[in-house]
């Protein structure tokens, strides 16, 4: 059953929706979360299937909030969907129009399911500081899709370097099946492991995630070749006396070849939205091994008395470079004419710096053809970064004292 | 550096990533009574949902063994259809193409020597070109009689044999005997042949999920267990309902009987999960301890003639379908006494409950299929309103429903809106499918991972089984020598003397 509200607000909302839950003779009281999907007109309709298909594993409310382009009056409004074919759980769907986008938390507060967790899904492009951004401070986890931004590698490191205990990135959850072969293949005797190999599309963030949790993991030093794709197409993990070998060509079965063992095909297809968001529906506290494994990729210091002696062989292994990447230097281009102003102007800033930059781009390529370097950020840098984070959506202002709360509950 | 044994620690492994799922080791099934309802229905289509699911080792093995002149083709076209027909996943072309490669099948009877060996050399086979690595389940889908050839020929062969750290496990369904020797005869059979801890007997009524959802239950809050002894209980009920009658299972169930079939198992594996102490942990040994110590607590009734019914269920209408009554159903001789409906009251001897008693039912073609546990609590001690606002107030219950529909239901007055005083019972429900939709697998699919990780937890043990007989074996003693059990109309709620048992306690059945 659905229902439309125009220039409306959260609690004439929330009345329609029970009004509308009981017309339709449904009583969702099943519930067991709030997913927040933040998302554009144009992506909100696959996200939205995507909620869909998930909330069949996992009944929740699902509130998408589409802040609408364009000068026009603050206006709020909203369509309340409940019951229909396959569909458990109940949908809002608020559009935001004028000043009103930046009051998306206000409106959306109500709409929690009382005592339940609440995750924040961003299909599009999402915060620079997920665990910063208004929607995100409702909620307990955060979920980004580096894929989605041109340079996927660089949003993942952008987001790293603030990262917040609840953040994930479907980057990650991309790369579960992989894991969890490897992991099989690990549960069995195997010899000592000297090295290994992640094969992967150009820029592709998971391969990055992949190569450094192996990396984390096993004391090894990984190395990434590029392939043609699609996505990642093979790993290989070398021992002492052999190896054991991954590969997926087709991005559909793959081949597991293992010394002293028959080859064996096995099939790791490439997984679709509505799985990866009910993977990350199903963990509602802090994925601790994420976070560990982007320590490890983007260098940032790991917890003190931790594996000290790994600590210091990577130091000696990838001195940090002098070299802003191109994606910090275009983020210093966009933010400074554009510090409070509105999002749309600072993300076409953030594009058209971008743009400026195919120099940089090209030289970062070949300096580190295999990964981005880790680096170490002065503590100007990050003050600074603190700064800029909030203005991409909210004045500084505002944010700033709640960025302690965030923190402490860390 | 030598290889690091099976007991090193996964570096990849780590207990906060709890995304990766645990998936089997290079293993294979080998199936005996691939022809069966429950090879069709549930095994085949339980092996294609873990394969699906990722969860099945790459190069996993399925072996078919039957009398039947069939080639591997033949096998994995009838493991096809009965993928296509009731797998709970979608079907992948990709998954069924890996999986089928892994298909091979063995034809000959169970007394046929040259079989088994023929079955030892496609196992050795398989361990070379799929790399089963010389670990495989034998799947026991065939009557229990055929048990002790089946194990035998198993060791004969040399299958049961492994080296190293091979392992060879052995499944077997139940009924596990029909008393409390056959049960130890057959318990005996296997252990000549199988290791305790290899031997895996599956109850898929009371699946893993279920179990853990009722200690979860238990023991994961604090709201319930306070309330949950003889201070707050007035009495347990424990029912299994069937809607059906035996259907083609005459020759099986003949003699057999609702206690056996159901009681014996499934509703004592229940009380025990219900009237257990907490265990000191989850682990499988821990866990068999609470529920062994509460099992060889239990006492059965003195009189029991009065607190113990049975009958026939007699044809008729059932919800508007003209049945056929026990006796005159295919296969059954008139004089049959076999009772088709069981209840049974039985007392636990702690301090917990002391003085609860446990009414157990089960029975065939009853009002509705269901199977809940319901606690019924006392009155409360006093009601400071006038009798007439409580009059329609009934006692406080929490029901642990099974199935249909899992979830739990607690009864308590509310007041009647309106100006007048008046309490009456309502009802509050939970349901694991509203909360938790999808995301709780078949049965089948936990029980047969759990034999491929050998991680046998919540299998009762030959110990448990044993108990349970040296309970129900009296009764049936008793029942023996009375005579045909008294008839109940299909589609009620079983023979008057059910409810005359209750009465005598001042209790009545809860209408499930």
């Amino acid at each position: 059953m659905n229902r439309d509200l125009h220039d409306t607000n959260s609690s004439a909302i929330l009345t329609a929706l029970s009004e509308t839950r009981r017309g339709s003779g449904s009583v969702a009281l099943g519930m067991v979360l709030t997913l927040v999907i933040d998302a554009t007109e144009s992506e909100h309709y696959d996200a939205l299937k995507a909620a869909n298909a998930a909330a069949r594993e996992h009944p929740c409310r699902i509130v998408c909030v589409i802040r609408r382009p364009g000068k026009s009056a603050p206006r709020l409004d909203a369509e309340i969907r409940v019951g229909g074919d396959n569909m458990l759980g109940e949908v809002l769907i608020l559009r935001l129009y004028g000043l009103l986008r930046e009051q998306a938390d206000s409106i959306v507060l109500p709409m929690l399911l009382p005592d339940a967790p609440v995750l924040v899904w961003w299909p599009g492009d999402g915060p620079a500081v997920p665990s910063l951004d208004p929607l995100g401070l409702l909620a307990q986890r955060r979920v980004t899709d580096a894929a989605s931004s041109t340079k996927p590698t660089e949003s993942l490191r952008a987001r790293a370097l603030d990262h917040s205990p609840g953040d994930t990135d479907f980057a990650w959850t991309r790369i579960t099946p992989w894991r969890t072969l490897l992991a099989a293949a690990l549960d069995q005797p195997f010899d000592e492991i000297t090295g290994g190999e992640v094969d992967a599309a150009r820029n592709n963030a998971s391969a990055e995630l992949l190569a450094a949790w192996l990396e984390d993991r096993l004391d090894i030093e990984v190395t990434r070749r590029t392939t043609r794709g699609p996505g990642i197409t093979g790993v290989r993990l070398l021992t002492k006396r052999g190896e054991i070998n991954i590969t997926r060509p087709d991005g559909r079965l793959a081949s597991l070849v293992r010394t002293g063992q028959p080859d064996r095909a096995v099939p790791l297809p490439r997984r679709a939205t509505d799985e990866l968001l009910a993977e990350e529906l199903r963990r509602l506290d802090p994925d601790d091994v994420y976070n560990e494994t982007i320590k490890r990729l983007f260098g940032t210091s790991p917890e003190p008395g931790r594996r000290p002696d790994t600590q210091a062989q990577q130091l000696t292994r990838r001195p940090a470079p002098a070299r802003k990447s191109a994606a910090q230097r275009a983020s210093d281009v966009a933010d400074t004419p554009s510090r409070g102003k509105k999002v749309p102007a600072l993300k076409q800033a953030a594009k058209q710096a971008a743009k400026q930059a195919p120099a940089a781009k090209a030289t970062t390529k070949k300096a580190a053809p295999k990964r981005p370097l880790p680096r170490a950020k002065t503590a100007a840098e990050k003050a600074a970064l603190a700064k800029k984070a909030p203005a991409r959506r909210a004045p500084a202002k505002k944010v700033a004292p709640a960025k302690k709360v965030a923190r402490s509950r860390a | 550096m030598s290889p690091v044994g099976r007991e090193a620690v996964n570096p990849l492994r780590d207990p906060r990533d709890r995304r990766l799922p645990r998936v089997a080791g290079p293993c294979g099934i080998v199936l005996f009574g691939v022809t069966g309802d429950l090879a069709r229905k549930k095994l085949m289509p339980a092996i294609y949902d873990l394969a699906n699911r990722g969860l099945l080792p790459p190069g996993f093995a399925l072996v078919g063994f039957a009398r039947r002149n069939w080639a591997d083709e033949d096998f994995a076209q009838v493991v096809h259809d009965a993928v296509k027909q009731y797998a709970r996943t979608p079907f992948r072309e990709e998954v069924w193409t890996q999986l089928s490669e892994g298909f091979r099948f063995v034809p000959g009877d169970f007394d046929d020597n040259d079989a088994f060996d023929a079955l030892a050399q496609t196992i050795n086979d398989l361990d070379r070109v799929r790399g089963t690595g010389g670990n495989h389940a034998f799947y026991l889908s065939i009557p229990p009689a055929l048990f002790p050839v089946v194990v035998s020929q198993l060791k004969r062969s040399g299958l049961s044999a492994k080296n190293g750290d091979q392992w060879r496990r052995v499944v077997v369904e139940k009924p596990f005997g029909h008393d409390l020797q056959s049960a130890r005869a057959l318990s005996d059979t296997l252990s000549d042949v199988f290791p305790a801890d290899s031997v895996f007997r599956i109850d898929h009524y009371l699946g893993k999920e279920t179990v853990q959802n009722i200690l979860a239950l238990r023991f994961a809050n604090t709201m319930f267990e306070p309330i949950w002894n003889r201070s707050y209980v007035d009495h347990v009920q424990i029912t299994m309902a069937e809607d059906i009658g035996i259907g083609g299972r005459a020759g099986y169930y003949d003699g057999i009987g609702a206690a056996r079939d159901v009681i014996q198992n499934h509703l004592l594996q229940l009380l025990a999960l219900i009237a257990m102490e907490e265990p000191v942990s989850f682990e499988a040994q821990s866990l068999r301890l609470e529920k062994t110590k509460v099992l060889s607590a239990v006492r059965i009734p003195d009189d029991l003639a009065a607190y113990t019914a049975r009958g026939q269920y007699a044809g008729g209408w059932q919800g508007g379908q003209k049945v056929l009554g026990y006796l005159d159903e295919d296969g059954i001789p008139k004089s049959s006494k076999t009772e088709t409906f069981a209840a049974i009251k039985l007392e636990v001897d702690t301090r917990r409950w002391a003085g609860v008693p446990f009414y157990l039912r089960a029975g065939k073609r009853l009002g509705r299929r269901v199977t809940e546990v319901a606690l019924e609590f006392q009155r409360a001690p006093h009601l400071p309103f006038a009798a007439t606002a409580t009059e329609e107030l009934g006692q406080n219950a929490l029901v642990i429903r099974i199935q249909p529909d899992e979830g739990v239901t607690m009864r308590f007055g509310s007041k009647v809106p309106g100006t007048a005083m008046e309490v009456r019972d309502v009802n509050m429900d939970f349901a694991y499918g509203e909360s938790f939709t999808e995301s709780s697998p078949e049965a089948y699919e936990r029980l047969i991972l759990d034999v491929l990780l050998g991680d046998p937890p919540l299998f009762p043990r030959h110990e448990e089984v044993e108990l349970s007989w040296e309970i129900l074996d009296p009764i049936e003693d008793f029942w023996e020598k009375l005579g045909q059990p008294e008839q109940y109309r299909a589609g009620g709620w079983g023979p008057d003397s059910s409810n005359t048992m209750l009465a005598r306690d001042g209790r009545v059945w809860r209408r499930p």
